[in-house]
């Protein structure tokens, strides 16, 4: 399994083998599992793969914890962006990075795009997901999301995209004509973060596409694990040097998230073949790819 | 069928990938091609020949055309129109999908016509015929989806399947020619 997801994956084999299933749902897109082990609760989709990928999940001992590495990785963009107005995160899993976001910015508006409204019921059921006027869920597809906020001319201040968790890749949210559609949305200076494919030669295609979208890309990648955090920002220049806010850095602490740490691995480095060529909507043979 | 897997390609920008997309693009293919069953059917009691047949082909092949250049737009206008996802994209397949699939459609009932020899043989052709189509529709599905989605961009496989409907349609007409020749001479 290559996904992007085998990082928390291989984490947590062992001990969801013999982990004790508490709900199944079956949804119009696949059966969903709710398992429980060791004080940790985890959504699962049901897939004939070997290899569990957990969609998310919960600390029960300590539940705003982030439990997964790239949902740490993801508050690195807090430094890029320090206080954004709006969020929109594309999948909303168990709703982990919304309750994490308003926990540190309780002013701020969180949108979350789910397309199965399964999902959405059972991140309310049993990962706490609560939402009210600042955190809302919105059930569609993500792109067609986008393509009517752009119609409403909203703007955002930080897209997240976390769609790709899934067994099948959503191939049209992986393609130029899409991420030129989010920078529409993204605000003058907005900020672009996605996990995305690594060990695969979707690699190399996924990078390139992002490449001949944004002029400006950072990554992060995972120190153990191969996967990796884009961020990419509609913007002239990164800031030279990222504004460290006492009081989210404390938050972050507390969540157990050092964000210092996390800039520190921020990098430009460019370790793709670019010579490849984007993927678009006319080519975007991404699951192909992916193996 | 390689039109078909194409055209959920084709709507998942502008109306996504839920189910709904994908029902609404197999309900308008089937009624598509019944109302092409049907019209064929009606069509091959009217002085059946290998020209018309010819020219089925031919006509199904240009009614593909204008989904290349003009899809883009026909969505955005329909995006623009429909709120609702679902309705949105069984409106884009009806204006996408509709008549090119009619036409196809018409091919399987004049094929019978054309190829129907006794009355004693023709369970044996339309069991030939079913057998053709529906092989060919796998082979479709299958080359599309495991290469040519890799290999071309999805206008440059709508101008492949032109392409190819449209030198079967010419083989027709040459057929036809060829055979027409001597009869006049006689």
């Amino acid at each position: 399994m290559k996904y992007l997801v085998a990082f928390p994956i291989l984490i947590f084999i062992s001990c969801n083998l013999s982990a004790k299933t508490i709900h199944k749902e079956r949804s119009i897109y696949r059966n969903i599992v709710i398992t429980e082990k060791n004080e940790l609760r985890c959504m699962r989709f049901e897939s004939r793969q070997r290899s569990i990928s957990n969609q998310a999940c919960i600390d029960l001992k300590n539940k705003d914890r982030l439990v997964f590495e790239y949902t740490q990785s993801i508050m690195a963009g807090l430094a890029i962006k320090p206080s954004p107005e709006r969020i929109l995160i594309i999948g909303l899993g168990g709703g982990s990075l919304p309750k994490a976001f308003s926990k540190i910015l309780p002013d701020t508006e969180i949108v979350s795009v789910e397309i199965d409204p399964a999902v959405a019921k059972l991140a309310k059921k049993y990962f706490d997901y609560v939402e009210n006027d600042k955190i809302k869920t919105s059930i569609k597809d993500g792109r067609v999301y986008i393509k009517r906020a752009i119609k409403q001319k909203q703007k955002f201040d930080w897209i997240i995209l976390d769609a790709f968790n899934g067994d099948y890749i959503p191939e049209h949210l992986l393609t130029k004509e899409f991420l030129e559609e989010t920078k529409t949305l993204l605000a003058p200076n907005g900020l672009l973060s996605a996990n995305t494919f690594s060990g695969s030669k979707l690699y190399d295609y996924e990078s390139v596409t992002y490449q001949s979208v944004f002029d400006h890309l950072k990554v992060l990648r995972s120190p153990t694990k191969g996967n990796r955090i884009i961020f990419a920002c509609k913007c002239d220049e990164f800031p030279e040097k990222f504004v460290l806010d006492e009081l989210t850095r404390n938050k972050l602490l507390l969540l157990g998230i050092d964000l210092s740490a996390l800039i520190r691995r921020l990098s430009n480095e460019v370790d793709w073949d670019t010579s490849v060529s984007p993927l678009t909507d006319q080519f975007s043979p991404a699951n192909l790819l992916n193996r | 069928m390689c039109f078909e897997l194409l055209g959920g390609k084709l709507l998942a920008p502008y109306f996504g990938s839920s189910v709904y997309v994908w029902g609404s693009i197999i309900t308008v293919f089937m009624l598509a091609l019944s109302i092409g069953y049907l019209t064929g059917g009606k069509l091959s009691l009217f002085n059946p020949n290998l020209t018309k047949y010819g020219f089925i082909f031919i006509a199904s092949a240009m009614s593909i055309i204008p989904t290349i250049y003009f899809s883009e737009a026909i969505m955005d206008w329909v995006f623009e129109l429909v709120e609702d996802p679902r309705y949105g994209s069984l409106l884009a397949s009806i204006c996408l999908f509709l008549v090119p699939t009619v036409i196809m459609g018409m091919i399987a009932p004049y094929s019978v016509r054309i190829l129907t020899e006794s009355k004693h043989s023709s369970g044996q052709t339309a069991g030939f015929l079913y057998f053709v189509s529906t092989l060919g529709s796998a082979i479709g599905t299958i080359v599309t989806s495991f290469y040519f989605v890799l290999w071309m961009e999805i206008n440059q496989i709508l101008w492949l399947t032109v392409s190819v409907m449209f030198i079967a349609g010419l083989i027709a007409l040459v057929i036809n020619f060829n055979k027409s020749l001597p009869s006049k001479e006689s």
